[in-house]
């Protein structure tokens, strides 16, 4: 979900223009509804009111609202880091909160609620220091005020304000007065000097929670008289119910319903609504369901691949032009198809949703990446008008692009599923739950795609023509964000990731088939795939010409690119890279890539045991800019380094056969656990410019790392993820 | 029927099905929170507890098959206080990202320093392979139990 590449040619007016054009008033129409709360100040937007971020109580805790979710990222210690710096706050006394579905917590930058795209310190990094700043000012004016002294001859440090001769007045004791004044529009702020929260390794605010079973998610609300929903899908996707009995599922003592309900893509379910989940999931046991398939296409990967594979032999709609015409005389050639499977996000924490639905009004609670969406479509499902939905932002266990869904198909199921228990009579909150098969079986999967490349090159490795097809489902076609997001038929998602930073003459055409399987964002989005073909054909050709392949892709950057330069240079650096011996039997694998602005580079080290691809080392060389929690940084990048090796591993595949996913758990959906770990050691660039992404772009140069490192080992680069061998 | 059992250092009687998973139990008849679900097929580790002192999976195991046994969650380790030496190391290291997982991980190590106050790569492994991190934090989760096992071997 690369949205930095369009926030320049597309400013936040024209987003919500176009957004309330396409008959989907994706944010704009949640949040001029959902507008409450004082009037602003003159010439200041509710996103730079203190008001709304900042609570000083009278002991000096200082609460900082974040206009994002957390789940896991760790902005709900960062975003504080950077409005307790300028507000120069004693950041012991420093805590979070969530903020919910108010038009104040939108994006700054893209004028809605959304947590996503690597974006969120990047785009509220002056956000925040300017409410720490204001409200700062508005501190030290209090004090000015009570000691009667001009502004000018104060200063603030760690939490008071500070006067002549050393006296003292803590921020707990001003706030109430200071809260009151009217709010500065033009502050300064600090020189990046100056800064002593941010750039510091930070512990997370919530660690103590975490470390002690007290945070709590949204699987853990908990109301008065709560009911748990548990939903029968379609065995495929869309399918409707021909018969149901529920004799026996009523018959299970805790079932209080079981309801037919309206599900994603048209589909239709049924939801047993319990006291508790186990009784909701043995009611769902006992169903008796026949479905009617008939009407519905069944996709199934083997065919999917056949048709891809037909699809990929010819021109697709053109990204990039180039003239291809001397791949025919070119004096080597390489010829690749790769395959990608579709994933699943599987977080952690199951999905769920629990809906307090009163008939005139309602009240959500979720973990959600787009909570103003959410708030519109539950208002769309539940007949009431948005303004009667308060959506409570939870912490989530884990997303990685599932709570962001356009189609908001959690929510509008458990809106359903609230609003059929209501019409059955039963008054009660209702909290509807996945199982970890739902969720597996569930849809909205990373693409399976195929990309096939024909490469011309030289004895020295110029290339001179490079002629490349990609065909996966769009996934952003159909949603609000298809208008400004897929341009002459292509989707940004898709080939966000290709050709730079490399001056390579390409073709690139893609295609987009339609498919019954519904597709999303998965961490770091088009750059899952397009990196690890971009890269690994790179290191081959490389290899073919015996050069270096550090050396090769330094060539190739030329001086255009300081950054990726930067970054790989120092994962060499750290690394050892072309200084150290390697242990028999292992070999260097390399590969960099930018994504939401910031660039990642590995240096790997692998092995072959037993036939089986083996990581051991990894040093990653990371430029995002001034990294505002280096604690988190080398997080991110560390955790989203071994989700790119989830690609590699075997069991990363979500398969269809004739319609009905293969997969159900973690006994056949695998992903890495300890014992797949490699050491992982992360290096930053040091910089003091603006802050770009770093949820994200520590994924995509993973696999193609561990690929390099494997075809050296093998002489094969490996095509298809994930990895098959032995 | 009732199931009488010490969960934390108190009797509790549950009043739910023989076969009803010890998961279940906890999280919506006690309203205990922090032990997690994650698969309901003993496949993650997000849920668990030890029961006589034995890591186990609650998502799989009857809560009649604990009568008259001990039972401890994550709350058991100090409560609120972070005390306990792997919750002292989980906070220096910053281990957790979304934290989901982190009472099962928690617990598991718990079990593991409980017998071996110094253990290898191996050990670790063995005793933590059944815990899924989809966030990653295995690096941390790692350095973190052999700081804990350190400061426990001091003490």
């Amino acid at each position: 979900m690369n949205f930095d590449t369009l926030t320049p040619e597309l400013p936040r007016r024209t987003f919500l223009k176009v957004a309330t054009a396409s008959g989907f008033a994706l944010g704009a129409f949640p949040l001029a509804i959902l507008a409450q709360g004082t009037p602003p100040a003159a010439g200041l937007k509710a996103t730079e009111q203190p008001s709304a971020f900042v609570r000083i109580t009278p002991d000096g805790i200082v609460t900082v609202t974040i206009n994002r979710l957390d789940f896991g990222q760790g902005v709900q210690t960062g975003l504080p880091m950077i409005l307790a710096e300028e507000l120069d706050a004693d950041w012991s006394k420093v805590r979070s909160e969530h903020g919910n579905a108010n038009p104040a917590y939108v994006d700054p930058a893209f004028g809605m609620h959304l947590t996503g795209g690597s974006a969120s310190i990047k785009n509220s990094y002056t956000q925040y220091r300017e409410l720490g700043a204001r409200t700062r000012a508005m501190l030290v004016s209090a004090a000015a005020t009570q000691w009667n002294v001009d502004a000018g001859t104060l200063r603030t440090e760690n939490g008071d304000v500070v006067g002549a001769g050393g006296k003292k007045l803590g921020y707990g004791e001003l706030a109430e007065a200071a809260m009151k004044l009217p709010v500065p529009e033009k502050v300064a702020l600090k020189d990046p000097k100056q800064f002593r929260i941010i750039g510091k390794p930070t512990g997370r605010i919530d660690a103590r929670a975490k470390s002690s079973g007290q945070q709590r998610y949204g699987i853990d609300v908990r109301l008065p008289g709560m009911l748990t929903a548990v939903v029968a899908r379609p065995p495929v996707f869309a399918a409707k119910l021909k018969s149901v009995d529920d004799s026996a599922a009523k018959a299970v003592k805790g079932v209080k319903a079981v309801l037919r309900v309206p599900v994603d893509r048209g589909g239709e379910g049924v939801a047993v609504v319990a006291d508790g989940y186990w009784a909701a999931k043995q009611g769902r046991d006992a169903l008796k369901l026949e479905w009617d398939t008939a009407g519905v296409e069944k996709a199934d990967s083997a065919r999917l691949l056949a048709s891809y594979r037909e699809l990929a032999g010819k021109l697709g709609a053109i990204k990039y032009n180039a003239d291809v015409s001397k791949l025919a005389s070119a004096p080597k050639k390489i010829s690749a198809e790769y395959t990608f499977p579709y994933l699943a996000h599987a977080p952690m924490e199951p999905l769920n949703c629990t809906v307090a639905f009163t008939g005139s009004a309602a009240e959500l609670w979720m973990g959600t990446q787009m909570p103003g969406l959410d708030a519109f479509a539950a208002s769309n499902v539940l007949g009431v008008a948005p303004q009667a939905i308060k959506v409570n932002t939870q912490m989530a266990g884990g997303g990685f692009g599932r709570r962001a869904i356009p189609t908001s198909d959690y929510v509008v199921e458990a809106c359903e599923v609230a609003k059929a228990a209501r019409a059955a009579g039963l008054d009660a909150p209702v909290r509807t739950l996945w199982s970890r098969e739902d969720d597996i079986k569930g849809g909205y999967y990373r693409p399976m795609h195929l990309h096939r490349a024909e490469i011309g090159f030289d004895e020295q490795g110029n290339i001179l023509a490079w002629d490349h097809v990609i065909v996966g489902q769009s996934i952003l076609k159909g949603t609000p964000f298809e208008s400004f997001m897929v341009r002459d038929g292509i989707d940004s998602t898709m080939v966000e990731g290709m050709k730079e930073p490399y001056d390579v003459p390409m073709r690139l055409s893609v295609h987009h088939p339609q498919v019954n399987v519904p597709v999303l964002w998965w961490r770091s989005v088009g750059s899952t795939h397009t990196a690890y073909a971009m890269e690994t054909l790179l290191d081959e050709v490389a290899r073919a010409t015996g050069q270096d392949p550090v050396a090769y892709r330094l060539k190739l950057m030329g001086d255009k690119h300081p950054r990726h330069k930067a970054a790989l240079q120092l994962a060499v650096d750290h690394s050892g890279y072309g200084k150290r011996a390697l242990a028999p039997g292992r070999a260097w694998g390399v590969a960099v890539h930018e994504s939401f602005q910031s660039v990642v580079a590995y240096v790997v080290e692998a092995s072959m045991d037993k036939g089986t691809p083996r990581l051991h080392r990894v040093t990653a060389g990371v430029h995002c800019n001034l990294a505002v929690n280096p604690t988190s940084v080398e997080a991110q990048v560390q955790g989203a380094a071994v989700m790119g090796l989830s690609m590699c591993l075997p069991g990363a595949a979500i398969t269809l056969k004739d319609g009905v996913v293969e997969q159900g758990n973690f006994g056949d959906f695998t992903v890495p656990r300890i014992t797949d770990m490699p050491q992982i050691t992360v290096h930053i660039v040091p910089s003091a410019e603006p802050p770009t992404g770093i949820g994200e772009p520590g994924l995509p140069p993973l696999a193609p790392a561990f690929a390099n490192a494997v075809a050296k080992l093998t002489g094969k680069t490996p095509r298809d993820l994930p990895f098959k061998f032995a | 029927m009732s199931v009488t059992f010490n969960l934390n250092g108190k009797a509790v009687t549950a009043q739910a099905e023989a076969d009803t998973p010890l998961l279940w139990v906890i999280r919506d008849e006690l309203g205990m929170t922090g032990t997690k679900f994650g698969c309901g097929m003993a496949l993650c580790g997000a849920c668990t507890v030890h029961v006589n002192g034995a890591a186990v999976r609650s998502c799989q195991t009857p809560v009649s098959s604990v009568a008259g046994k001990r039972v401890a969650t994550v709350e058991s380790l100090s409560g609120t206080r972070n005390t306990h030496p792997l919750q002292v190391a989980w906070i220096k290291h910053d281990v957790p990202q979304c934290g989901y997982c982190q009472s099962g991980q928690l617990m598991s190590a718990a079990a593991l320093l409980a017998s071996n106050k110094n253990p290898s790569d191996a050990d670790i492994d063995a005793a933590m392979s059944g815990n899924i991190c989809r966030c990653g934090t295995y690096p941390r989760v790692r350095a973190a139990i052999k700081d804990a096992a350190a400061s426990m071997r001091k003490a």
